[in-house]
């Protein structure tokens, strides 16, 4: 049944009609969105639901799209850092990076060594926020309201500290072609020196309120089962393939700046499941705080400034070539890739995102369950919906 | 054995994993609040001097109604949602002694020394509806005129609001802080009592 | 006087009173509610209306009575409109029995936990009318989730109130209350611990309270049952759920907490049943801020395969001790 035929007898719109086309006797369509308090973001999903159980599920995704790409073809290099703020709100700082590092393999530049420690001091600060937002949100998702209070104030003290080199409190853009905007002062270094400890005393609060409660315990495992076959061939990484049990992550497989001189773990879980997942990103908020910790060690001894003398302006011209580079963001493997035809504006800059590979195993790991366990799944992708439709 | 483990006492742990959360919440029941309660509290002012709200100009040392700027228009070039709109003074017009130098020097076959245009915008208008606050401009200028201000509790109604002449706020801020001095007209008092 | 027989002018003060006391209850638990909630949050909660927002729910009230009343298309408009008055009725009926102080008792029933229990059930009733009649997909999932939760969590419920009524000998609440008069030893709490623990747990399910309000899922069904339903529609089933949770919290005062009796023999008042009603509010409140969900299957599950087997050995082992 073709959706241009009988356009006068169907009702809903075009994806409703080509979902319906291949509905079974007895079961109900119903749209989760796209105004949903759950789907993080504006995100639509068509399901066929009999009685509770999810017969199939499609996401429909474009309600967000902000054409980032077609805009990447009309800002010169240097303006269009600020986009990268916005493409992913969670951890823009792995946005940044990648792109600002694409550029800097263009054009042949090395960044100075204070300016990588910087970089990734403030990378791993946002990785623990973008964390504990996904947390906060994800419970509250499930129902408890409370711990995304208390998540919350965690991510004030580390918004305060983010603010002083950047500005901003959550779309940074403040990595330059060739270093980073604004250098750490002393009183920011002292606030991370008094975070740190702050934060390894409260994570055991989170895991008493939360993580070992039977009822979060009981909705989260076993559900959303995504294994390494299915990881492979959807293409997702993060802690969505660690939670499958495969321990590949961006910073130590294909190590980039200065990752290589820190003793971290790669958390993995080996159950595929929510909690599995939900499990790898709480002990990656405290891989994080090591890395930066060491990183606060070794800034002292590191040289140059926090951005290379005579940095390109933001009209800047790469030489005419293309590269790619990726780094770890808090979601998955956030890669760039940039073509430069030798103008000032980029010819073609293509984002990769983590959240649109891992939202495709949603559809297959939901067969087959409970609504309720669809809102479980959803939550424990940690999908940030802008990074989906760019 | 492994089933009582498995049947009874796991459900009495599992119970007992309710009571600890409620002893958690019950507990920040107690402890007092931490949010700002505003307007009865605001940020402090540490916090606040490093946050980017929205552009301002920085005046110079010796006429701080004056801005730095130079009209070299890097900053409105540079911006990624052309938000700024800068207006280049014109040079004024010849005074008569000026254009009578000027028809001498013709005469006299030298270099005729035109009458040139200060440096400062005559116009210097900022569209906070557009800008991202990503900090570009102040990174391109040349003479670092510009800075991100603190002005956090800000309201505006209507979008034109949200359009500020730049110029106008220098000159305001300048003449709040040169606040007329009382202290000048106590020091000769105390000077007097000196002598 | 005037030929009007006493008792059913008593009838009509106490239905009254009831309602009243509803009315209030309503207000003065949402005020409640969300001051807890914010505290457990570490956030003020409402301050700006009223010193510390006092008058919050009465102007929340205003604003749910000043709505426009909406139908939506294609719905059954008399079942619509039947359903939120069906929820709020039986709410008002339930106070009558249970004794606030010796003065204070609407009507002595010799069957006062019997008629509890009937109108109590009614609640089911007027949740499947408003998910049908609302002609709305997510409606009717909540309320065929709403349903089944009720009927499920009344059966351990009746189960503890009956092994009460076994070693009192009798439904009526009066004698219950008179039956725990002196130490604080002499509660039932302390003869039937298993019976109130069930209880509450039963209690949280047939109110809907998290962390069992499947029903009302907000992050999960919109609004679950009463999505359609705005201003006094929407409001009525709002006052209705906070009548539900204040008798079902006096009804457990009653039978395990001795009523309007104080710890001390001699000293007993109205204000001890306030007091024990409001610690199990509060306790239902702290609750619901600090749980996630209970999934649907396991909510039932919870309900059939522990509270059940669970009450029914307590309900044996209560009949054996009798006897013995």
């Amino acid at each position: 049944m073709s959706a241009y035929q009988n356009l006068e007898q169907m009702t809903g719109d075009f994806y409703t009609q080509k979902f319906e086309a291949a509905k079974q006797d007895g079961t109900l369509i119903i749209n989760m969105g796209p105004q949903h308090p759950s789907t993080h973001g504006v995100l639509r999903i068509v399901i066929e639901v009999d009685g509770e159980y999810i017969v199939r599920a499609e996401p429909v995704l474009g309600y967000l799209h902000r054409m980032h790409e077609k805009m990447g073809e009309t800002q010169t290099w240097g303006a269009f850092i600020p986009n990268m703020g916005r493409v992913d709100y969670g951890h823009p700082m792995a946005w940044n990076w990648s792109y600002v590092g694409a550029v800097e393999k263009l054009m042949g530049i090395e960044v100075p060594e204070r300016a990588e420690y910087l970089r990734v001091i403030m990378t791993e600060l946002n990785r623990i926020t973008s964390h504990l937002l996904w947390w906060g949100a994800y419970i509250l998702d499930l129902g408890a309201f409370t711990p995304i209070m208390y998540a919350f104030d965690d991510r004030e003290m580390l918004l305060d500290i983010l603010q002083r080199p950047s500005a901003s409190r959550l779309t940074y853009s403040n990595f330059r072609v060739g270093g980073v905007q604004m250098d750490l002062d002393d009183k920011c270094i002292e606030m991370i020196k008094a975070f740190i400890p702050h934060f390894r005393e409260r994570l055991p609060m989170y895991h008493d309120l939360v993580t070992e409660n039977i009822i979060l315990r009981k909705r989260i495992e076993g559900v959303g089962i995504i294994d390494q076959d299915m990881c492979r061939r959807y293409g997702c990484t993060g802690p969505v393939l660690r939670g499958a049990g495969v321990a590949y992550d961006v910073r130590k497989d294909e190590p980039y700046s200065v990752y290589d001189r820190f003793d971290f773990d790669i958390p993995t879980q080996d159950s595929a499941c929510s909690a599995g997942r939900y499990h790898v990103r709480v002990a990656e908020m405290e891989q994080s705080l090591r890395i930066i910790e060491q990183a606060l060690e070794q800034l002292p001894g590191a040289e140059g400034k926090h951005i290379m003398d005579k940095a390109p302006k933001p009209a800047m011209k790469p030489p005419a070539g293309e590269a790619y580079f990726n780094t770890e963001g808090g979601r998955g493997k956030v890669g760039i890739y940039a073509v430069s035809d030798g103008t000032k504006v980029p010819y073609r800059v293509k984002l990769r995102a983590p959240g649109f590979s891992n939202m495709n195993a949603f559809a297959e790991a939901s067969t087959g369950t409970i609504l309720a366990d669809a809102v479980a799944i959803l939550g424990s992708l940690d999908l940030i919906i802008p990074e989906l439709d760019r | 054995m492994n089933a009582f483990k498995k049947h009874i006492w796991q459900p009495v742990k599992d119970c007992w994993s309710l009571m600890v959360g409620l002893k958690i919440t019950g507990k920040y029941f107690c402890k007092p609040l931490i949010t700002v309660h505003y307007p009865r509290e605001v940020i402090d002012s540490e916090n606040l001097s490093t946050y980017g709200g929205h552009i301002e100009q920085i005046g110079k040392p010796k006429d701080p109604a004056t801005p730095k700027c130079i009209s070299c228009m890097m900053c409105s070039t540079n911006c990624p949602s052309k938000c700024l709109t800068i207006v280049k003074q014109k040079a004024p017009k010849p005074t008569p002694e000026q254009e009578a130098a000027m028809a001498a020097a013709k005469e006299a076959g030298e270099k005729v020394v035109k009458p040139k245009a200060p440096k400062n915008p005559a116009k210097f208008n900022y569209d906070y509806t557009l800008c991202s606050l990503c900090g570009t401009c102040i990174d391109v200028c040349p003479v670092k005129s510009l800075k991100f201000s603190n002005n956090i509790y800000w309201v505006a109604t209507s979008r034109k609001e949200m359009q500020i002449d730049l110029l106008a706020r220098l000159k305001e801020q300048a003449t709040e802080l040169s606040a007329p001095a009382p202290k000048t007209e106590a020091q000769p008092a105390t000077a007097e009592k000196e002598a | 006087m005037f030929g009007i027989p006493m008792i059913l002018i008593n009838l009509v003060i106490a239905a009254v009173a009831s309602i009243a006391w509803v009315a209030v209850n309503a207000l003065v638990l949402v005020y409640c509610e969300r001051k807890f909630a914010g505290h457990i949050q570490r956030r003020p909660g409402p301050f700006e209306v009223g010193p510390h927002g006092v008058l919050q729910p009465l102007i929340d009230g205003l604003k749910l009575m000043s709505k426009q009343l909406l139908t939506p298309d294609n719905s059954d408009k008399v079942l619509f409109w039947l359903a939120p008055i069906l929820s709020m009725i039986p709410v008002m009926l339930l106070f009558m029995p249970i004794p606030y102080s010796p003065l204070l008792t609407g009507m002595e029933v010799n069957l006062g936990l019997l008629l509890i229990l009937a109108f109590s059930s009614f609640n089911g009733l007027a949740v499947i009318l408003a998910g049908w009649a609302s002609n709305n997909k997510w409606g009717v999932l909540g309320a065929a989730r709403a349903v089944a939760q009720t009927v499920a969590y009344e059966i351990p419920l009746l189960l503890c109130v009956l092994a009460i009524s076994f070693m009192t000998g009798t439904l009526n609440l009066s004698e219950i209350t008179a039956q725990q008069a002196g130490w604080i030893i002499d509660w039932n709490v302390f003869k039937q611990p298993l019976a109130f623990i069930i209880f509450i747990v039963a209690m949280f399910g047939e109110t809907n309270r998290a962390p069992f309000d499947l029903a009302e899922a907000e992050s999960e069904l919109t609004a679950g049952f009463h999505t359609e339903y705005s201003s006094m529609g929407f409001g009525l089933f709002f006052m209705a759920e906070y009548g539900y949770m204040v008798a079902m919290c006096s009804i457990c005062a009653v039978l395990f907490l001795g009523g309007f009796h104080g710890p001390i023999p001699g000293i007993e008042g109205w204000w001890w049943m306030l007091l024990k009603t409001y610690a199990l509010l509060f306790l239902m409140i702290w609750a619901r801020w600090t749980y996630p969900r209970v999934r649907f299957d396991q909510l039932l599950n919870l309900n059939w395969k522990w509270l059940l087997p669970l009450a029914t050995f307590n309900l044996l082992a209560t009949a054996l001790l009798m006897k013995l």
